[in-house]
């Protein structure tokens, strides 16, 4: 049953609809018959009418990207109905503040064993002798 | 008749929201009535902009009546998101943090580096490769117990990565701390 007026088949947003797809149809560019599932889920969450002001607000090259970001969003509430893609965020949020004090802590590290490396170095190159300092070996950039 | 209840919105009579921005009478068991209190209308204003009441209505008659709150300001923090940026919402959102994460990642791997390499120079009869336990690179990623091998330390975290369908892929590398 089928077709629009080129004669190709219905988008799946006019599939689920129930209607004609017309040529201009906002959503075939962006909601295959091949894949019902990526319309599915966007209209469980968003509805028909919804998606379709958001694409017409959009200029016609994003669409793409906008429609793939729906789908994702879409799909990550229908797994999560609680917290959606914002749990995601927040875990990543979590993992971001865990790496750097991770990170943080390591730097602080490195930076103890290079100041003991350092003085190490500055104590082979001179002795006190009497009150005087003698060179012991001639280091290039050792800065007194 | 409204009451002075919760479920009506958050004073004794006021319309909720929801009910405001809908132009309806909002009834004690008003379902919108506890999460959008009159004095926030933009917060119902984003999310019905986005997701419409009859869709918002669903979403939280699916989930328990405790977690209805954390359900609508998820809602609302998405729309408002996608208000912000149209095309990407919370996409783009993911996206920067994700960068953020692998960037955070390659400094701690230039950190460790630093702190095989100084570590091993306190210790010069120990190759690179078998640290041996020496306390400075127990926090190190690959930590070998004297063999020679390096193995990942499981204790360091690795951030979790996510697929294009939202699906928790893994660590990048190393063990798994779960």
């Amino acid at each position: 049953m089928s077709s629009s007026a080129t004669g190709t088949s219905r988008c799946a947003a006019c599939r689920n609809q129930r209607r004609r797809c017309p040529t201009d149809c906002i959503f075939s560019p962006h909601f295959p018959s091949t894949d019902p599932e990526r319309f599915d889920a966007v209209h469980r969450i968003y509805g028909a009418s919804k998606v379709a002001k958001m694409l017409e607000e959009i200029p016609p090259e994003m669409r793409g990207p906008a429609a793939n970001a729906l789908h994702f969003e879409a799909k990550c509430r229908i797994r999560d109905p609680v917290y959606g893609c914002v749990g995601i965020i927040s875990t990543l949020n979590e993992e971001i503040r865990d790496t750097g004090t991770e990170l943080a802590k390591l730097r602080a590290r490195v930076a103890f064993l290079a100041s003991g490396a350092q003085e190490r170095q500055l104590g082979q190159d001179y002795t006190i002798v009497d009150d005087h300092w003698t060179e012991q070996q001639q280091i290039g950039n050792v800065v007194l | 008749m409204a009451s002075s209840s919760s479920s009506s919105g958050g004073y004794s009579g006021s319309p909720c929201a929801a009910c405001k921005f809908l132009r309806r009478k909002c009834l004690p068991d008003c379902i919108f009535g506890p999460y959008f209190p009159p004095e926030e209308p933009q917060k119902f204003a984003n999310v019905h902009k986005i997701f419409g009441a009859s869709n918002v209505s669903k979403l939280l008659n699916e989930v328990l009546p405790h977690q209805r709150e954390d359900t609508v300001n998820s809602l609302a923090y998405e729309a408002e998101t996608r208000i912000k940026d149209p095309v990407y919402g919370c996409v783009g959102a993911i996206s920067v943090l994700q960068r953020q994460i692998m960037r955070l990642q390659k400094e701690l791997d230039v950190t460790n580096a630093d702190l095989v390499r100084y570590a091993c120079r306190e210790m010069p009869g120990i190759p690179m490769s078998g640290a041996g336990g020496h306390p400075s690179l127990m926090n190190a990623p690959y930590y070998g117990k004297g063999s020679g091998d390096l193995r990942p330390n499981p204790d360091i975290y690795y951030p979790r990565r996510y697929d294009r369908d939202g699906n928790y892929t893994g660590e990048q590398d190393g063990g798994d701390e779960e």
